[in-house]
């Protein structure tokens, strides 16, 4: 009893604990993220724009429903990083030359902020510093606007705006070549021809007041100025990729919960019913004293209380503990300045009031069975168990078995429910395992596609203007560029019926050898002279099929607004977009035949001197090589997704041990006597062990393919949960993550065999035969 | 259960000598003894045809009258921690082949304690116990594993039937793993229960559920059938019948039984009446004149 109790008491703790952890990092990862947004004052609406005098500020601020407005300059930089060949990138933020900023305030993780009056000053933000070890004192040569400088890093420090840090157009952070820089107002003006304007506002909204309105009065103010388009924090970058890393959260914090408890109570059921059965004459005995049913009911639910205070007791610290862990890889993840670990009582008292109505549905049946028995009755010994022939016996199969294999297969008939129930919770063991390794496989299948067969490029640059196709030719005229496609990248909204969505619109050369678009067999597809192209998960968001007709409103240039009709969706796993026949976008723009940049084949072998030639071509915005994209997209998902990938397996391994181990104990009393009989008629070990085992195996090798099916279900829920724009990942699942899966299952059944196998070897057998049963 | 098919029954010499021999092989203590060249000999032969089929196991084999077991200062002490319970306090015993015995005592008088002992069930404290020359209080769990699948069917107050099997599948259970088995239905037949093979115990009363295990135990044609209290759970008409079973088995087929009963009204049936007292054999009788079962009355 006290090792099925442990088992018990393991499972509920597991199932707590999970519980605990899940919700309290969720809690705190919601806290911690409103907490730093209104502490350091996050902006609501943002909008860029191409260039605005400073007097418009005043005019934003008279928008109804405007709060405070900071007006900023944005520039792009390049970086160069001596003993780092691969091309640095980032953006130059500015900050009053007084003071700290009014919104999006920075967290100061070293140094200081920039002083009035420095113009080689700049705070540098955390991540950026960590993956280059840069310190207070560091020298940074950067070239904004084609003009080489000369910064001193004064300062690390974090902003909400940039929980994460992402290039714009990237889909995952690359913290080594892609940083955020704060530099004061006034240097950062003159050095980017923006004295006197911004071409940046931030905002933040009065209470009470619609966002829509705002953007919209925002965005007819800033259309003279070459406006960008207004956003809210909904379509913020940061603070939308923080949002879907908590949504996924959300769903394990309430599937694998669901799960553990669920064992856990069927086990307490088992054990509990077990336990009053061979306690019934212990029973009787009390009811001939005068003892109440209820008095009996009790003693028993003090038991399961007993068992259930272990667990809760073990899960609620286990689960506080692994929860500061997680929130802490959270905090690390993120980069938050600080960490709210946050652990509501309504956490605690839900995980006891759910744990405890597990452990009463559990131990409901079992009581009532032993507080109505009559004391008479139960003090007889229990007749006989009726069995039947089986099935599969019936059906002419009887004359292969052996007595032993006619025993295993008629004692798992006899208690369908039970096996059943066993079936199940070994087959959610197996599912659990499967969900935790079936995303390395997703991941190593979406990398071969997007970067195998969608994007082939190896290296990706884009101009600061769109530029005439001249600059292509001038870039593949460098020696190691074999090389080049071009492409026009133009921000736009999507709109079809009440929804819209901000992306840009990638106009493609129609037969690339280097960006492909991909059907959902995986072929090549054409770009058609006309018409749009999405990604077949933005498809779904707006809402279309293939024939409707998008309204698109470019957010850039004469902001021209068009009726396009969609021509077909394409398969992506990564990121979404919406793709056109790059002639066609021209057009549409009203522009010549220009691009935005170029997707480069090169000689990787000469990577060093393309990128120092690229550096010294002023058009350059930004270089971006493919590998470093793969790297960065495999570190990402690696740290995001896979933090849970530990506790997964811990946890399957309990569930299956637990169970196994379970059901191998009440078999275990509730057939001792038969087998101690069997060992007197002469049976060896081995042949009792059979009997015994081999119904544990029967029900482990009967789970094993049902799990397979549960597993492929909860895969399946689990990736459409998390998906979003950031990915999708597709249901791979490689033969490797079955065998895995069942192998974990298979050892824990194994090792709770081989206890009760001890166990076994030890019967007393006069001890059994002697007393009736 | 793979055997090798049965031998017939050794005669004359070669028995005697493969009885002299082979317990040491069987009991798995070869090695403590330096063996003689002859006995080695033995030994492999006995090694290939796997050990047991070299002792016959069937009784009438066995010339009826022979001393099939003897103990010698019969000892076993249960240690309690605090207190010891003296279960035997020096049993000296015969038992002969093909005889009916039934071991009479009070409750807690030590019969349960001696029959798991010949039985293979549990070990002596000390003295000697011996089957055939064979020494069964050095074996090991392995040794009396075989030889009580081997040589002794055994019948208990609570049957012990396996439930989730039909009364000729508990037959069954045994002879697949015997070696010169009756057939189930044999066996059902001597116990009148030719009518009943595909119940289950569940549908069987008790006086039929004790006639099925007292044909599982016999069914392998064991050389002693040890039944404690076999009538203990039933009512006197029911146990007659029983005892008709056992009686019927001992007369026909001759296994050597010993009874274990503490109502001396069944005593009539045996041949011979061993009484045990705390611990120790108060007296031995022996019946001229046997009782049928069917005239005993309590
Ligand atoms: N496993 C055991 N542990 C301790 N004492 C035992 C055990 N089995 C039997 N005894 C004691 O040994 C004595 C003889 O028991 P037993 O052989 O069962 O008697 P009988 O069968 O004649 O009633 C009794 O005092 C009994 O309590
Ligand atoms: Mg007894």
């Amino acid at each position: 009893m006290r090792g099925q109790a442990l088992a018990i008491a393991g499972v509920i703790a597991g199932g707590v604990a999970t519980f605990v952890m899940s919700l309290s990092t969720l809690d705190s990862l919601r806290l911690t993220q409103a907490t730093y947004y209104q502490d350091y004052r996050f902006a609501q609406v943002f909008a860029s724009l191409k260039r605005a005098p400073l007097s418009l500020a005043s005019r934003i601020e008279e928008i109804p429903g405007v709060d405070r407005v900071e007006t900023r300059v944005l520039a792009p930089v390049t970086v160069e990083i001596e003993g780092f060949a691969d091309p640095v990138t980032g953006l130059l933020i500015s900050v009053p030359d007084v003071g700290e900023p009014l919104l999006n305030r920075l967290f100061l993780r070293a140094g200081r902020f920039v002083h009035p009056n420095r113009e080689d000053e700049v705070v540098i933000s955390d991540a950026f510093a960590a993956a280059h070890g840069f310190t207070p004192g560091t020298k940074l040569h950067v070239t904004i606007n084609g003009k080489r400088k000369h910064l001193t890093v004064v300062g690390v420090a974090l902003s909400p705006e940039y929980i994460y840090e992402i290039r714009p157009g990237a889909i995952f952070p690359d913290y080594a070549r892609y940083g955020i820089f704060w530099m004061a107002r006034t240097p950062l003006s003159t050095a980017y021809d923006m004295e006197g304007a911004f071409n940046d506002v931030a905002l933040t909204q009065a209470s009470g007041t619609v966002l829509q309105d705002v953007i919209d009065r925002l965005d007819a103010l800033l259309e003279r100025y070459g406006g960008r388009g207004a956003y809210g924090r909904e379509d913020q970058v940061s603070h939308k990729y923080l949002s879907q890393e908590i949504k996924a959260l959300e769903t394990f914090a309430i599937v694998l919960p669901a799960i553990f408890l669920a064992v856990a109570a069927f086990l307490l059921n088992v054990v509990i019913s077990r336990l009053i059965s061979t306690q019934r004459e212990q029973i009787a005995a009390l009811k001939a004293f005068g003892y109440r049913n209820m008095e009996i009911g009790i003693h028993y639910m003090k038991l399961v209380l007993m068992i259930l205070a272990a667990g809760l007791a073990g899960g609620i610290g286990g689960g506080v503990w692994l929860g500061r862990s997680m929130s802490n890889l959270y905090q690390e993840f993120f980069r938050f300045p600080f960490l709210e670990y946050q652990l509501e009582p309504y956490v605690i008292t839900t995980t006891c009031l759910v744990g405890l109505a597990a452990a009463l549905l559990g131990t409901l049946h079992g009581v009532r069975r032993a507080a109505v028995l009559p004391p008479a009755e139960a003090m007889r010994p229990e007749p006989p168990v009726a069995y039947r022939e089986t099935l599969i016996e019936r059906a002419g199969l009887k004359r292969f078995f052996s007595q032993p294999t006619r025993m295993i297969a008629r004692n798992i008939e006899r208690k369908p429910l039970k096996s059943l129930l066993s079936i199940i919770g070994i087959a959610f063991a197996c599912a659990i395992m499967m969900l935790g390794s079936f995303q390395e496989d997703a991941i190593d299948y979406m990398v071969n596609v997007q970067f195998g067969l969608s994007q082939r490029e190896d290296l990706t640059v884009s101009f600061v203007e769109p530029a005439a196709p001249r600059a292509l030719y001038e870039l593949e005229s460098f020696e190691g560029i074999e090389y080049g496609e071009p492409f026009r990248a133009v921000p736009a909204r999507l709109r079809f019926e009440h929804r819209s969505y901000r992306t840009a619109i990638q106009g493609l050369e129609p037969r690339g050898r280097l960006k492909r678009l991909l059907n959902r067999k995986l072929e090549t597809i054409t770009l058609p002279e006309n018409g749009l192209m999405l990604t077949d998960y933005l498809g779904g968001i707006l809402g279309v099929r293939p024939g409707d007709t998008l309204r698109v409103e470019v957010l850039e240039g004469s902001r021209p607004v068009r009726e396009v009709p969609v021509a077909a969706l394409v398969s992506e796993y990564i990121g979404v977009s919406a793709y056109m026949h790059r002639e066609t976008l021209n057009r549409l723009m009203r522009e010549g035949n220009v691009l935005s940049g170029a997707y480069l084949a090169a000689d990787l072998l000469k990577e060093n001197e393309i990128f120092s030639k690229l550096r010294e071509v002023p058009r350059i915005a930004g270089t971006v090589a493919r590998e470093d994209a793969i790297r960065s997209f495999y570190e990402t998902m690696a740290e995001s997704i896979l933090i849970f990938t530990f506790f997964i397996v811990l946890l399957a391994g309990t569930i299956a041990f637990g169970v196994v181990y379970n059901s191998a104990r009440i078999a275990l009393s509730e057939r001792g006597r038969e087998l101690a009989s069997l060992r007197v008629l002469g049976f060896t070990r081995g042949e009792i062990s059979y009997i015994l085992l081999g119904e544990l195996g029967v029900l482990t090798l009967a789970a094993i393919p049902i799990g397979f099916l549960i597993g492929r279900g909860l895969c399946a829920y689990l990736i459409v949960a998390v998906q979003s724009e950031l990915y999708r990942i597709p249901l791979i699942l490689e033969q490797s993550t079955y065998a895995f899966a069942a192998t974990v299952v298979i050892l824990s059944a194994c090792i709770s065999g081989l206890i009760v196998r001890r166990k076994l070897d030890h019967l007393d057998l006069v001890a059994v035969l002697k007393t009736k049963e | 259960m793979a055997h090798p098919p049965p031998q017939k029954p050794a005669t004359g010499r070669r028995t005697a000598e493969l009885t002299e021999s082979a317990p040491a092989a069987i009991l798995g203590q070869t090695k403590r003894e330096p063996a003689s060249p002859s006995r080695s000999i033995v030994l492999i032969t006995a090694q290939i045809g796997k050990t047991m089929t070299t002792i016959s196991p069937a009784p009438f084999e066995t010339a009826p009258g022979t001393t099939l077991f003897r103990t010698r200062g019969l000892t076993k002490v249960y240690d309690m921690g605090a207190v010891q319970v003296h279960a035997l306090r020096g049993v000296d015993l015969e038992l002969f082949a093909g005889e009916l015995v039934v071991l009479l005592g009070p409750s807690g008088s030590g019969k349960s304690t001696l029959l798991n002992i010949l039985g293979g069930l549990d070990t002596a404290t000390d003295g000697a116990v011996t089957y055939r020359d064979q020494d069964l209080t050095r074996a090991n769990d392995e040794a009396l594993t075989e030889y009580r699948r081997f040589h002794v069917g055994f019948v208990f107050q609570f049957y012990n039937l396996i439930p989730s099997l039909t009364a000729r599948e508990n037959v069954a259970v045994v002879t697949e793993i015997a070696e010169k088995p009756m057939t189930p239905e044999a066996a059902l037949a001597l116990v009148d229960l030719s009518d009943r093979l595909d119940h289950f115990p569940a549908q069987l009363s008790g006086g039929q559920q004790q006639r099925v295990a007292i044909a599982r135990a016999i069914a392998k044609n064991p050389a002693v059938l040890l039944c404690d209290e076999p009538t203990g759970a039933l009512d006197s008409e029911t146990g007659i019948v029983v005892l008709e079973a056992l009686e019927r088995v001992n007369r026909e087929i001759g296994t050597t039984t010993v009874v274990i009963t503490h109502n001396a009204d069944i005593a009539g049936m045996a041949d011979r009446v061993i009484r045990l007292s705390n611990g120790l054999i108060a007296n031995v009788q022996r019946n001229e004149h046997k009782k049928a079962p069917q005239e005993l009355h309590w």
